[in-house]
């Protein structure tokens, strides 16, 4: 049987707008991938706990707050001590593009903000993806 | 046994995460773990909960889980939603009610796509139930795809079914009557705060005196609010009721043996779907082994190599 890839889209953190998300998950559902929906309000742990559970290939990190810096390392940081570092993470929302960079270095491969087409971010999992 | 399955074991949910991974997906490797796995199993209790969408099957799944967790008990969940038949992909929202149990290291939940099953399960939740079973949870449960008229599978693996129904759907009454009726060991009325709660009742009460009459149980209605907690341990009691009436007329060993011939078929099946698409020529053969499962002498897998040989030269 054909494997399928794993999302997990997950808001980390106080802030209540989720509308990417949700746009984010119904794309990536179109496109023949099976997308896990954690909701509103997740601390880091638990965000990397549900991918262990769910056992993931992706995930999806939406914030609009302003806390990126710290709550997308914190995600990428359990996920090394959990040895999960092949797992792929990408973040939307509101990130700034100075601060792109940093988060390129602690294992947020891909930032995708407000007015990126779905479809760039489907083909980008597609080609970075470890199955 | 290979480190996976020891680790499965041990309760490592990581490697839990995985073999079902390697069940959803069919893979090679699958049933030599698998074998292993079977050896353990057999031990926690299996609740399916089904319904329409929308009844509040996995708010109710999040507090049941809670107060078994209160009396100490290691839960397992798989949530199952449907996969669209066009793309192949899925959104799996289940987990959404049940986020405060995401810290609790006694509890797993797993999120599954139907992947073209139609019974209201996914091909994969037999192995899963398994592999949660000997990972030590003492309770596994399964929430079906929100159901239609047909999708019933879930009796297939649930020692106790719960259906969950809710006030003011018109067509509810016809959908019990057209066969949710019959695999329902309890029935949930949630949202009982709705109007026309006491309407759903009553007329569920005298479909039950019609359908139980010359049967020595009745099957039990319990009313619940899931989302304000209330209810919860009425239904707590009516499942451990359920259970002993099951031990006591030795309906457990029944239904358990027919869940390992449903897991038997199944298996049988994701493999003869690489050759043929015709099910029917091993219906006879299965009845022997399927006892021998039962009485642990063999385990599912070994049974499907031995009808295999015979089919597949």
């Amino acid at each position: 049987m054909e494997k399928k890839i794993r999302v997990l889209i997950a808001k980390p953190g106080l802030d209540g707008h989720d509308r990417g998300a949700k746009v984010v998950a119904r794309a990536l559902r179109d496109a023949g991938m099976e997308v896990i929906y954690t909701g509103l309000h997740q601390t880091a742990e638990m965000i990397v706990e549900t991918a262990v559970q769910e056992d993931v290939n992706v995930i999806g990190l939406s914030l609009l707050s302003g806390a990126h810096m710290t709550l997308f390392n914190d995600v990428t940081k359990l996920l090394k001590e959990k040895g999960m570092s092949d797992v792929l993470v990408l973040g939307g929302g509101i990130i700034p593009e100075e601060d792109a960079p940093a988060l390129k270095k602690v294992g947020v491969c891909g930032i995708f903000g407000p007015g990126t087409p779905c479809e760039d971010i489907v083909d980008f999992i597609k080609k970075n993806v470890k199955k | 046994m290979s480190d996976l399955t020891s680790r499965i074991l041990k309760g490592d949910p990581r490697s839990v995460a995985k073999l079902i991974t390697a069940a959803e997906n069919n893979s090679k490797e699958l049933a030599d773990e698998m074998k292993i796995i079977y050896k353990h199993g057999g031990n926690a209790y299996v609740i399916g909960v089904t319904g329409v969408m929308g009844s509040g099957k996995s708010t109710l799944i999040y507090e049941l889980a809670k107060e078994y967790r209160k009396q100490g008990k290691k839960i397992g969940i798989i949530a199952i939603d449907p996969t669209s038949p066009f793309t192949g992909g899925a959104l799996l929202g289940d987990r959404i009610r049940m986020t405060e149990l995401v810290m609790d290291d006694g509890v797993f939940i797993r999120s599954m796509g139907t992947r073209g099953m139609l019974g209201g399960l996914a091909s994969a939740v037999f192995d899963a139930v398994e592999i949660l079973d000997a990972s030590g949870k003492d309770v596994v449960i399964v929430e079906t795809v929100g159901v239609g008229q047909a999708e019933v599978d879930v009796i297939k693996i649930a020692d106790t079914t719960m259906v969950v129904l809710v006030p003011g759907l018109g067509d509810s009454i016809q959908t019990i009557k057209a066969g949710i009726m019959e695999i329902s060991g309890i029935f949930v009325v949630n949202k009982a705060d709705r109007p026309d709660v006491e309407q759903l009742v009553a007329e569920l009460e005298s479909l039950i005196d019609i359908s139980c009459i010359g049967k020595d149980r009745k099957i039990p209605i319990v009313k619940t609010i899931a989302k304000k907690n209330l209810g919860i341990i009425d239904l707590v009691n009516e499942i451990e009721k359920h259970k002993d009436y099951l031990i006591k007329t030795k309906n457990f060993e029944i239904q358990r043996k027919k869940r390992y011939e449903a897991e038997l078929v199944e298996i049988i099946r994701k493999r003869l779907m690489n050759f043929i698409f015709d099910e029917s020529m091993f219906k006879e053969k299965v009845e022997k082994l399927i006892d021998k499962i039962s009485k642990k002498e063999l385990d599912p897998y070994s049974a499907a190599d031995e009808i295999l040989s015979k089919i597949i030269k």
